[in-house]
């Protein structure tokens, strides 16, 4: 019993002083060096604009839902979109439901950017992300959002595509991950407000 | 499968895995020596002598192995208790600048045993119920202490079976301050500091506000002006138009924990899409050092086994067991989801695509599936894709990995203590076979060590399929909002509805804590089961395998002679495979036949419900 009551004090004594540490000293230390740093990045990539007003998140999807914008994938994330409440549908692949909505989506992808009916519309433009915050679409599917958001901006073909080009994030150090397109920073540069 | 790029990132990640495994486990040795010496001495060593001035321990004295699991026991258990008081105090504590609200008691208690117990299995959605405090401080502790009492568990038996003739296997608060300070956190600074550069957030601030560009209009439920949801007449929820002109986005000390829950196999999100979370995975190469980082320690821990047992072939033929067995996962859940699900192919998905139901672009197919094997291979429980979307076969794969024990590479530590388990009952079926007495490195395998292995195979059994069975005929979910009907809480119908259940509870016997995240779990009646079988999978595992390791300690080291079964090469690997794949089949076939293998079929057939 003596013995019992001496490991519960070096518990008690032992737990206040190694959660000082890893709780308290290492995210502080952690904290202090990413402001020192990586400043931009620690603080959530927020693109800011000239009146010091946030815009979002390079990170993060916003919804975009006009002819004139590029649009990100269907987000499950709160009401759609929600940076406080990320998440998938958590549908499996016999849900009847994830079967309507993706039945749902193909037609409305095809409609809006005048496709033939039957054409295989790009799985990432039809399915949720894990996140519901997913930044990025398939080059694929940009590519074919490009004919619509060029004619509802009277611009080039051309000129959409180069722009689609320079914020495709690339495979990263060319092997790790899949190209994407940054939605958000994509639709904030056809706007001018960050750099074309 | 015909992605050249995918296979090199395969290939480069089982290469860099390789590569570090050694320089590893040789930092192990000096981690785990109490007098071993380190490169990180003239920091660390004062802090480690004050500590046990402060906490009143010797050092020098080492315990037998009732002593070191009680004290690791006693210690946990001040550490959950601790864990459900500040929960339950969360609104009266520091650090919340969005006011969050205290945990109801179920809640509470299912997390608190659920990170102590390394299974970080998260009833709650961490951005909308966790204070920065709560995260830093009830939750992040329990990602060290955990990792660290998971390591010293394996390190104790590795000690078992390297000694002779003796009682004692280390000290635990020895082993545990020494991992804490010299392994977990230099490592985490270094790592979450990369996260950082990758574009993972670690600050204190509210959470933002950004303006959107294009404001919608969403419906969602009306609310009184108690902020109670409103029904009408028939019990349907009133719902009412709401203009979103704005997003708001979650901060927070994130890098800090990521990095150990990572390094730690805990598993457990700062967000609630976990890994998936741009945030919490910002790049491509952030996933590609985290899930290297899920594998690191136990991966270093069979270099660790090989080096004290003075037998490095056989450290190496465990891990090549264990390479085996994570390409074999690979294949099957890379396969399954490149393939994509053909009912979507009909109504229009190009399948050249895959499966992207629940997957990030910037990670892809192969990356996705490459991590959700990583995890459930280990105890760690972290995703970068939703399981619960995953096709049938891809969903088995995860599924199957805790059945099989987590023994492939594993929780840290507890992958290793896992695995010898499977190797005491290979020697002791190899052993039958050839009609000779069983012997693990010169140590004769007796009944006790059998009936403990045994014990450790069934608690894992029972645990996952007798509360899966009892939840599956119970109605534990949350009441149907329209209806007010009791549900059994799954998101999905037919089969899957009944992987759900399975999945969660086979997660928290594994201590691994990924979800088919369909299930309302956070309910009483599920909080309360769940975290009974995390105490079960992880308490109910290390007494009777300590126990063993006490009994190795104690046994002679005969020298070998010609009739010695090889516990090296690839016969003695293969048979081990063997052992592992036929003891997961044959416990769990039948509850995987009426889950994803049923499932597949009728998504063959087109079937839906």
């Amino acid at each position: 019993m003596k013995n019992i009551l001496l490991e519960i004090k070096t518990s008690v004594l032992a737990l206040i002083l190694l959660t000082l540490v890893v709780s308290g000293a290492y995210p502080l230390v952690v904290w202090a060096l990413g402001e020192a740093m990586f400043p931009h990045k620690a603080n959530g990539s927020l693109i800011v604009a000239k009146d010091g007003k946030a815009l979002g998140s390079e990170l993060l999807a916003q919804s975009f839902t006009s002819p004139k914008y590029f649009h990100p994938r269907p987000s499950a994330a709160g009401t759609g979109y929600d940076a406080t409440s990320s998440g998938g549908t958590n549908l499996g692949p016999t849900s009847q439901k994830l079967m309507d909505s993706v039945k749902a989506a193909v037609a409305q992808y095809r409609a809006e950017n005048g496709l033939q009916a039957g054409t295989l519309v790009p799985a990432d433009a039809v399915t949720s992300s894990a996140s519901g915050l997913d930044p990025h679409i398939s080059v694929k599917n940009a590519l074919l959002q490009t004919a619509r958001v060029a004619k509802a901006r009277n611009l080039s073909a051309e000129k959409v595509a180069a722009l689609v080009e320079k914020y495709t994030d690339r495979r990263q150090l060319g092997i790790f991950g899949e190209d994407g397109v940054n939605v958000l920073k994509l639709n904030l540069a056809m706007d001018g407000i960050i750099d074309q | 499968m015909n992605n050249l790029n995918s296979w090199m990132q395969l290939a480069l990640f089982v290469g860099v895995l390789l590569l570090i495994t050694k320089p590893l486990g040789l930092f192990l040795m000096r981690v785990l020596d109490a007098r071993g010496r380190t490169f990180l001495d003239p920091v660390l060593r004062p802090l480690e002598r004050l500590t046990y001035k402060i906490c009143g321990i010797d050092p020098a004295r080492e315990h037998n192995w009732k002593q070191y699991t009680a004290a690791m026991l006693i210690f946990s258990l001040v550490a959950m208790v601790t864990t459900y008081a500040l929960l339950r105090l969360q609104a009266a504590l520091p650090l919340n600048p969005q006011k969050l609200p205290a945990w109801p008691e179920h809640l509470a208690f299912n997390t608190a045993a659920s990170f102590m117990t390394n299974t970080n299995w998260q009833s709650y959605s961490p951005e909308a119920t966790a204070s920065y405090f709560t995260n830093m401080v009830a939750l992040a502790a329990h990602n060290f202490f955990s990792a660290a009492i998971g390591i010293a568990i394996a390190a104790a038996v590795v000690r078992g079976v390297a000694r002779q003739t003796m009682s004692t296997i280390g000290n635990f608060w020895v082993d545990l301050v020494r991992l804490t300070y010299y392994l977990l956190l230099p490592v985490c600074v270094v790592f979450a500091l990369f996260l950082i550069s990758q574009g993972m957030i670690q600050n204190f601030k509210p959470y933002d506000t950004a303006s959107l560009t294009e404001p919608y209009t969403t419906q969602v439920q009306k609310t009184d002006d108690k902020g109670n949801p409103v029904n009408d007449a028939a019990g349907k929820p009133v719902m009412i138009d709401q203009k979103v002109d704005t997003q708001t986005i979650a901060e927070g000390p994130m890098a800090s924990q990521v990095a150990i829950k990572m390094l730690g196999t805990n598993g457990g999100g700062f967000t609630n899409a976990n890994a998936a979370h741009p945030f919490e995975n910002p790049t491509p190469l952030s996933n590609f050092i985290q899930m290297l980082s899920i594998f690191a320690i136990g991966s270093a821990l069979t270099y660790y086994l090989g080096r004290m047992v003075k037998h490095q072939r056989h450290g190496w033929a465990v891990w090549a067991a264990m390479t085996f067995l994570f390409l074999a996962g690979v294949f099957v859940l890379w396969r399954a989801e490149a393939a994509g699900n053909p009912i979507m192919t009909q109504l229009g998905v190009d399948p050249a695509d895959g499966n992207m139901e629940g997957k990030e672009v910037r990670f892809g197919i192969f990356n996705s599936a490459l991590f959700t094997t990583i995890t459930t291979d280990a105890s760690c429980g972290a995703v970068n894709c939703m399981h619960d979307s995953l096709t049938p076969l891809g969903g088995l794969v995860p599924l199957f990995n805790i059945h099989l024990g987590e023994i492939v590479f594993g929780g840290v530590g507890s992958g290793l203590y896992g695995m010898f388990v499977f190797i005491v009952l290979t020697v002791f079926i190899c052993g039958l076979m050839v009609g000779r007495t069983p012997e693990y490195l010169g140590k004769k395998i007796e009944p006790y060590d059998v009936k403990m292995a045994s014990l450790v195979i069934l608690i894992l059994a029972w645990d996952i399929l007798g509360f899966s069975a009892w939840a599956s005929v119970s109605n534990w979910g949350p009441p149907d909002p329209v209806t007010h009907a009791v549900t059994n809480g799954t998101n999905n119908n037919g089969p899957h509805g009944f992987s759900e259940i399975l999945y969660a509870f086979s997660s928290t016997t594994g201590n691994n804590g990924s979800a088919f995240a369909g299930l309302s779990a956070n309910t009483p009646w599920y909080n309360t089961t769940l975290a009974v079988s995390m105490l079960i999978g992880r308490i109910a595992m290390i007494i009777p395998i300590m126990a063993m390791a006490g009994a190795f300690a104690r046994k002679k080291i005969v020298a070998e002679s010609v009739g010695t079964f090889p516990v090296t090469g690839p016969l003695f690997a293969t048979l081990l495979v063997g052992v592992i794949l036929l003891v997961g089949a044959l416990n769990f076939f039948p509850a995987l036949a009426l889950g994803p293998i049923l499932e597949h079929f009728l998504m063959l057939t087109g079937k839906l419900f």
